[in-house]
């Protein structure tokens, strides 16, 4: 089943990834090569084997309080923003 | 001066032979003269590395130092450094200054080490060759036509040529052992959740771990003693007591049973390198270590649903790179998806995007269950292994990477021929145990590494391991030439 042009394309516009017409045919290519090497777990049965979801048995995710731990430092975080005004951060407005 | 381990090189500061103004000035004119070959280090902080050395001093000055007080480290551009650009070797964050430090940065930095600067690394810890650097190559010291194996190569490059005594590296699926193994220096990756992931840029969080890159196994134990440990900001991170890895370096391995899973020792296996191997395995032997042949059936799956499981993750994980709130944004966006679409193409580099590719579609509806699923049941299998191979054995020996460091260019058109440089090393993450890689001799002038992987927490027994053969061999203090 070789991954076709059309499915790189909803894949690269899933991703948010904007990709070059005359790229798509490497990106099938190395895609198929590795569902190719993929394939091979097919050979084992795992019909009654649960997914792995975190390496040591038994270690479940934490919670933690709903307290604030940190300060505001948006001043700081901004710093690092392509683009803002007024304190938030600017995009291409997307309502008219 | 530079092949002095880390306890000599604290042993001369704290009997103040020598002050960490001077160490430190000393590390970073090696970096000035070597490093326009090796290009190892994408930033360089000399003014903050002599100011923490003054404050080192100090703290020498007035007794109160701990083992690692005044000591130069290497940070991997991977860990975020506060006021430092942190890059990720990525032109994504090429603009990156950090707000804050890494859980592991502030370790150092409290255990009093001094930071040279951030070394270069594959674009987010994507690469088995650190040719995937948006800051270009780095070079392997023992021969500067060969990569340094990745993603950790400019740690393993920067250590190897001894400008600077030791470094961070992080391991997704080999990237401390691979290029340890190819530098000819020591690498250990730990338990996974052993050390913090806070601060730490995330590729795929199931299987990333940091840990320390040095000249030896002794080395690398008095940095696990700074850097490990449990961190609450690190939902991952595992609350089990710390030992001291300094105190078992000695024990005596009469009795240790190690095994040699077959899988690691088929035909695949270059002969110069099993020939070093079975030195350290006729060592061990004398020792009075006992030997034991294991099989870990599940091996061939490991490339395979690793290259599923990472690339999923760091699909997830890169979602962040927006070009809104940090990092590259592109020129003059139409709307808000031409924004993120042109922001993450021309970010990214060409592997990068191979994988957000790769893990958009094992994760997207249809194929889920058929990829994603299915390599995470399977994993199950794979752990499964180690678990059975540990009720027989202590340590499982076999080699660190198919090969000894390969020339620059070799494999960049062939990305799934890279993958298979993992073939040894991605089972251990995937079953999130703690392995080390260790030079064990040379291959026409290139480092050849031996991993010892070991059961959870065990971090111990490896570093012990390592160090009482690293006691009765010489590898490990060999120098490139052209670096002395």
């Amino acid at each position: 089943m070789a991954v076709t042009p059309e499915e790189i394309y909803r894949t690269a516009y899933l991703a948010r990834l904007k990709i070059e017409e005359d790229k798509i045919p490497e990106y099938a290519q190395n895609l198929n090569n590795l569902l190719k090497l993929a394939a091979s777990m097919n050979d084992v049965d795992t019909h009654n084997i649960d997914p792995m979801s975190h390496p040591l048995e038994g270690q479940v995710q934490r919670f933690r309080l709903d307290n604030v731990s940190e300060s505001n430092q948006r001043e700081l975080f901004l710093e690092n923003a392509p683009l803002t005004e007024g304190g938030l951060f600017l995009v291409p407005a997307v309502i008219e | 001066m530079y092949i002095k381990s880390l306890t000599e090189l604290s042993a001369d500061l704290h009997s103040k032979k020598i002050s960490s103004t001077e160490l430190t000035q000393y590390y970073l004119d090696r970096i000035q003269e070597h490093d326009k070959h090796l290009n190892s280090f994408i930033t360089i902080t000399p003014e903050k590395a002599l100011d923490s050395a003054k404050k080192a001093d100090d703290a020498i000055h007035k007794n109160q130092h701990g083992p690692l007080t005044g000591i130069p480290i290497a940070q991997k551009d991977i860990f975020c450094t506060k006021g430092t650009k942190t890059s990720c070797a990525s032109k994504m964050l090429d603009n990156f200054i950090a707000p804050y430090d890494a859980k592991v940065v502030q370790q150092c930095n409290n255990a009093g080490m001094v930071m040279l600067g951030k070394t270069n690394m594959d674009e987010f810890a994507m690469g088995a060759s650190n040719e995937t650097s948006y800051y270009g190559s780095v070079k392997n010291p023992w021969d500067l036509t060969c990569v340094p194996g990745g993603s950790s190569g400019g740690s393993a490059a920067a250590v190897a040529a001894r400008i600077t005594p030791c470094a961070t590296g992080t391991d997704t699926g080999g990237s401390i052992r691979q290029p340890a193994a190819m530098c000819g220096i020591t690498g250990i990756k730990p338990t996974y959740g052993r050390i913090s992931r806070y601060g730490m840029i995330a590729f795929a969080s199931s299987l990333d771990s940091g840990g320390p890159m040095a000249g030896s196994a002794e080395d690398c134990a008095l940095l696990m003693n700074a850097m490990a440990g449990f961190d609450e900001k690190d939902s991952t991170s595992v609350n089990v007591p710390v030992p001291d890895y300094t105190k078992n370096l000695n024990q005596d391995l009469k009795g240790l049973k190690i095994g040699l899973p077959k899988e690691y020792f088929s035909e695949g296996l270059d002969k110069n390198i099993q020939t070093l191997l079975q030195d350290a395995i006729d060592f061990y032997q004398k020792s009075g270590a006992t030997i034991h042949d294991i099989s870990l059936p599940n091996s061939t799956l490991s490339i395979p649903v690793y290259y599923i499981v990472a690339p999923a993750e760091c699909s997830s994980n890169l979602s962040r790179f927006d070009g809104v709130r940090y990092g590259y944004r592109c020129e003059n966006p139409k709307n808000l998806q031409d924004l993120y679409e042109r922001t993450r193409a021309e970010g990214f580099g060409a592997e990068v995007k191979r994988r957000i590719l790769t893990g958009t579609y094992v994760l997207s509806a249809g194929y889920y269950d058929a990829y994603y699923l299915k390599a995470q049941r399977t994993r199950h299998l794979i752990q499964a292994d180690f678990i059975k191979a540990f009720e027989t054995v202590d340590i499982i020996l076999g080699p660190t990477a198919p090969s000894t460091a390969f020339k620059l260019g070799a494999k960049t058109n062939d990305p799934v021929s890279m993958y298979l440089a993992d073939i040894y090393t991605c089972a251990i993450n995937l079953a999130g145990l703690p392995a080390i890689s260790l030079p064990v001799g040379f291959v026409s002038g290139l480092p050849v590494g031996m991993q010892l992987i070991g059961n959870y927490f065990s971090e111990d027994k490896l570093l012990n391991t390592a160090h009482k053969f690293q006691q009765q061999t010489d590898w490990h203090l060999k120098m490139p030439e052209g670096f002395k």
